[in-house]
């Protein structure tokens, strides 16, 4: 209900912000912060004094596009694989056999502590070329899953915390085995926890995929910056890169939150 | 229901929950552990339901000595009902789906001879309306009434209840106690960790009361609750009965 401007730029409860602000004030105030962010950015390239020239980028265009989808096929390829990998990871950090246990500890320490980039230098440079690995796709989708894998073990690992002892305690007692627990009890829980980051996660990969530039996979980054070595037309290809990405990202973080909320109000 | 308990001792750690318990019951419908918190009651009953090993002793059910290693108790745990205090069901499948998971996944019946059960089980306990509800859905009573029915459907050789009221408040201990009544008086076989004086008195063929890990006192429950013996239960029955 609006009754004054002070409902539109005020959250209801004060300072306190339980509630969420009505419709209008959340569409309003967010197209006030988009104005504001697309006007600084114009300003500042009108400051620029630009020289504009659009043609020979829009005579790339397919290479930006073949960029744009190998980043997509990247990005999906590695949250399938690494969404198992991750789910194995976090399966090893709680198996029984300790070496198991403690490998994957340490490897997913040590992969979270690693500066994406780095991974991707040591593996391309030095672990593929000892193993005579040299299809770039391949090996670039195995150092994004691996990467990958660590941080998504984490969230399977809290997601499978999170159900209670009790659950396993009633599990037990009903004679279900430790495979059947996971089955019936455990996944179908923790489920619910673990959509939600997962989704976030694919925002991240498809984020964190632009460095495999650095190994010459012709994604999305790579083309582009392949069309700005023809051209010479800097902002001409960089501003489509920045709006390919955020195409594909923002749609993704959005459904994160709302499977966030959803889940929230069903417990 | 028989049960047999032979020096039985449980340790975390340094410290001892049972204090070497010894105890032999049998042709007893409904046996009751009372006592003060922490005097052992809840572990004795979850060593009985093979959800913890002894450190030492033994104990034999119906005359069958219960095994404490993983596959032998997965087994013993299957023949019967364990009832907790709390959190029994799983609260992202239906009343219904509770029931029937045990039931097909443990006790290999097929998905319709599961439903067939669990909903005349359900029905017997005036819960049929709420057979398609989710845990959340329903009163903390309803709950227990549900997860009983779930002990019972897979037709245990014994119940197990671990104070299965002491998360309710009275009006719903009241639907929960005449629930386990019936199920005594058709002739079930209960074990019951109670806080309930009253309800264990009425109940109960035999009472044993815990304290530090020992049995204070063990007797039919007009012996126990009438003229106790021990110093320990005189004192535990005038503090609960006090008021």
């Amino acid at each position: 209900m609006i009754e004054s401007w002070r409902d539109l730029v005020l959250a209801p409860g004060g300072e306190r912000g339980e509630a969420s602000p009505p419709t209008a004030a959340r569409v309003l105030n967010t197209l006030l912060a988009l104005v504001l962010l697309i006007g600084a950015v114009t300003l500042s390239l009108v400051k620029l004094n630009y020289n504009w020239g659009w043609e020979s980028v829009w005579e790339s265009r397919q290479i930006l596009f073949d960029g744009w989808l190998m980043t997509v096929a990247v990005a999906c390829v590695a949250l399938i694989v690494s969404a198992a990998g991750g789910f194995f990871l976090a399966l090893c950090q709680r198996s029984f056999f300790l070496p198991l246990r403690y490998f994957a500890k340490v490897l997913v320490e040590v992969l979270r502590c690693t500066p994406l980039l780095v991974l991707i230098l040591v593996v391309w440079y030095g672990v593929c070329v000892v193993l005579h690995i040299d299809n770039r796709f391949l090996a670039g989708v195995f150092i994004l899953t691996l990467y990958e894998s660590a941080y998504i073990s984490e969230i399977m690992r809290s997601g499978i915390e999170s159900v209670g002892k009790s659950q396993i305690e009633s599990a037990r007692a009903i004679g279900l085995t430790r495979v059947q627990t996971y089955r019936y009890v455990i996944i179908p829980q923790a489920t619910r926890q673990v959509l939600p980051p997962l989704a976030g996660q694919l925002a991240t990969m498809i984020k964190d995929s632009s460095l495999l530039s650095i190994m010459a996979i012709k994604e999305f980054t790579y083309n582009a910056q392949q069309v700005n070595s023809n051209t010479y037309n800097t902002l001409e290809t960089y501003i489509p890169l920045a709006v390919g990405y955020l195409v594909l990202t923002v749609p993704v973080s959005v459904w994160s939150r709302w499977l966030e909320r959803r889940f929230k109000y069903e417990t | 229901m028989k049960l047999d308990l032979q020096n039985v001792v449980k340790r975390f750690g340094t410290h001892t929950v049972i204090d070497g318990i010894g105890l032999e019951v049998d042709g007893v419908h409904c046996f009751a552990l009372i006592g003060p918190s922490g005097g052992g009651k809840s572990t004795l009953l979850r060593i009985v339901a093979g959800l913890e090993y002894p450190t030492s002793g033994s104990v034999a059910l119906n005359g069958r000595p219960i095994e404490y290693h993983d596959e032998a108790l997965l087994r013993h745990r299957r023949s019967i009902g364990t009832v907790f205090q709390a959190f029994n069901l799983f609260p992202h499948l239906t009343a219904l789906r509770n029931i029937t998971l045990p039931l097909e996944k443990v006790h290999g019946r097929t998905t319709a001879e599961a439903r067939e059960l669990a909903e005349a089980t359900l029905g017997r306990f005036q819960l049929l309306n709420h057979a398609h509800k989710r845990p959340a859905e329903l009163s903390g009573g309803q709950r227990q009434r549900v997860a009983i029915a779930r002990a019972i459907a897979i037709k245990p050789q014994v119940i197990l209840l671990d104070e299965p009221t002491s998360a309710l408040d009275p009006e719903m201990t009241a639907e929960v106690l005449e629930l386990i009544e019936e199920l005594k008086q058709e002739g079930r076989d209960l074990l019951l960790v109670t806080h309930e004086m009253g309800f264990a008195r009425r109940l109960a063929d035999r009472v044993a009361l815990l304290s530090e890990g020992r049995i204070a006192e063990f007797g039919p429950p007009d012996q126990v609750f009438g003229a106790p013996q021990s110093e320990v239960t005189k004192s535990f029955l005038r503090r609960v009965l006090r008021y």
